[in-house]
């Protein structure tokens, strides 16, 4: 079930947003997009999940182009979790996840409640949203996107607004997703995150591949600097490194 | 049937012989003359009327909601309430009262229509959809106020003046089952494509375009929501004139008895509105007053307090 793109183009209003990016994404492996701020990741995401039109190029699953799926069946492929942590009405935790079930049109008790269990909400399930914590509402909208059983999940900063325990546990729960089969696509700022977890790394600068592979070959030095305009280094055993500014002396 | 929606319609069970029975003659059916006549011909096609009428606003009111994502929506933000009354308004203006509800329909019917090509030209993906759209049903809103205000200064005459206002203020004295045969089927029309789309309006919970991601297509939730509100909303202005609140006040007495999801929302709101309706439309045949008070007054009367202590309830954080 690969995902790939294919000379993608996105236009948002007169911004070319993201240009000419190709690329195949492999089920079983998790994904980074990383990049400066407007570089046009969460646009790429969108564009990826098929909640963008492409102005020119094109997103496939499997093969066949996102715009040939029905809306309904791309949904129950694609899991697609936006940074917004918006909940309009206070809705129980169990509610929530259960909407996750809605382009299979059933209430699926079973996979929402796998979703419930995985994502440790037993003991929220009947709270209501206002009354969680950031970290329990992104286990919750995690698990909402969990319940639809998607192949492929493609997550925009899912460790935005989580504190450091929260978004390792939410890294782990992303990578057994991994580990079953699933793709993970995910939008990340901390590059720390991306070298010691991404099976890959797509880097963006100014809507383009500025570099695309392993982590170790996508986030050098040199491409940090050249991207960024930082002048950082890498400190630490691989899996387990720390990004540091460059001593200067 | 959710909770909610078993108990309002165990409470329209019992608000319906008492409304028949209520008003400035309280009747007897066993003594009073004529019972049967004053029931069948006046008091339940009124009746009847205020439980089609409120529903249609109630649900109108909980897909709005649930559509803006915005507790204090009400089903006048489209348009499609104001442009109603200007085409009722405009049978007034041309002498034509007798096909008022025709003329309303009518209003009604642009409206929609010019919602609709609003919403084809939304542009689908970009997000701000929503505030665009309603921003559009805003300004359709206050072109049809400013319209009929103009045609209340510019009437052919005083009589047509004072006819116009009295109309506006939404009443059910003197309806017949004429009336109930123009919105009966157009409100239940309305209920059923807001029921259709309820589903979608849950996911809209999640925002924009999560619910695009679950599958939703906001162009046709628009649609639906465009026909629903305004089959509902279009019918009832039709037949008894502009009755607010309603949309606004009754899903939020019928949230906290629900999981607050849209979908939950939609039949009980419509049980709801029909309850409030009709006590409202009973209440105002009872009290002593010289004239009967019009049913869109006293609802008025009562909605803008409910309102302002919303709006109070919700800097408290409590909503």
């Amino acid at each position: 079930m690969m995902l790939a793109c294919d000379n993608l183009a996105i236009r948002r209003g007169q911004a070319e947003v993201v240009r000419g990016i190709s690329a195949e994404l492999r089920p079983g492996t998790i994904t980074a997009i990383v990049g400066p701020n407007g570089a046009g990741k969460s646009s790429l995401l969108m564009g990826l999940a098929g909640l963008l039109p492409a102005e020119s190029g094109a997103v496939r699953l499997d093969g066949t182009p996102l715009t040939e799926l029905a809306s309904r069946e791309r949904a129950c492929r694609i899991g697609y979790l936006p940074q917004s942590t918006e909940i309009a009405w206070d809705v129980a935790v169990e509610n929530l996840v259960a909407l996750g079930r809605m382009p299979h049109r059933d209430r699926g008790s079973e996979p929402v409640e796998a979703a419930i269990r995985v994502m440790e909400l037993e003991e929220l399930r009947t709270r209501p949203a206002s009354q969680l914590s950031g970290g329990e509402t992104s286990r919750a909208l995690l698990a909402r996107v969990l319940a639809g059983e998607p192949q492929w999940i493609l997550a925009d900063e899912p460790l935005a607004a989580l504190d450091l325990a929260h978004q390792i546990t939410l890294i782990d729960h992303l990578k057994s997703c991994a580990r079953s089969g699933m793709g993970v696509v995910i939008v990340l700022h901390d590059l720390a995150m991306a070298m010691n977890h991404a099976d890959r790394v797509q880097v963006l600068e100014e809507g383009a591949l500025a570099a695309d592979g392993t982590a170790q070959e996508a986030l050098t030095p040199e491409t940090i600097a050249r991207v960024w305009g930082a002048d950082v280094e890498w400190i630490g055993m691989p899996g387990r490194q720390a990004i540091v500014a460059s001593s200067r002396d | 049937m959710n909770r909610a929606a078993l108990i309002f319609a165990a409470l329209l069970v019992v608000l319906v012989p008492l409304s028949l029975l209520a008003g400035r003659v309280w009747i007897d059916p066993a003594t009073t003359p004529n019972a049967a006549l004053i029931l069948m011909e006046l008091r339940l096609p009124r009746a009847v009327l205020a439980i089609v009428i409120g529903g249609g606003l109630g649900a109108a009111g909980a897909a709005m909601q649930g559509y803006l994502r915005n507790p204090l929506a009400d089903p006048g933000l489209f348009g499609i309430a104001p442009m109603a009354a200007l085409g009722a308004v405009a049978s007034f203006w041309v002498g034509a009262s007798w096909a008022l509800p025709v003329f309303a329909l009518a209003g009604a019917g642009l409206a929609m229509v010019l919602l609709a090509l609003v919403a084809g030209r939304t542009p689908s993906g970009a997000g701000g959809g929503i505030a665009l759209f309603t921003l559009a049903g805003l300004m359709i809103a206050s072109l049809a106020g400013a319209l009929t205000a103009l045609a209340i200064t510019m009437a052919p005459s005083a009589f047509a003046m004072s006819q116009i206002v009295l109309w506006l203020n939404g009443a059910l004295t003197d309806r017949s089952w004429d009336e109930v045969w123009i919105a009966a089927p157009l409100t239940l029309a309305g209920i059923a494509v807001l029921v259709f789309a309820a589903r979608s309006l849950d996911a809209l919970t999640l925002g924009e375009d999560a619910a695009r991601s679950l599958g939703i297509d906001p162009r046709v939730l628009l649609f639906l929501l465009v026909a629903g509100v305004g089959l509902t909303v279009g019918s009832g202005v039709a037949v008894a004139g502009i009755i607010g609140f309603v949309g606004l006040i009754v899903p939020h007495l019928v949230r906290p008895l629900t999981d607050r999801l849209p979908s939950s929302l939609l039949l009980p709101s419509a049980l709801a509105g029909a309850c409030l309706v009709l006590a409202a439309d009973s209440a105002v045949r009872v009290l002593p007053f010289v004239t009967e008070l019009r049913l869109g007054i006293a609802l008025s009367l009562v909605g803008a307090p409910f309102f302002l202590w919303l709006l109070l309830r919700m800097r408290r954080g409590r909503l």
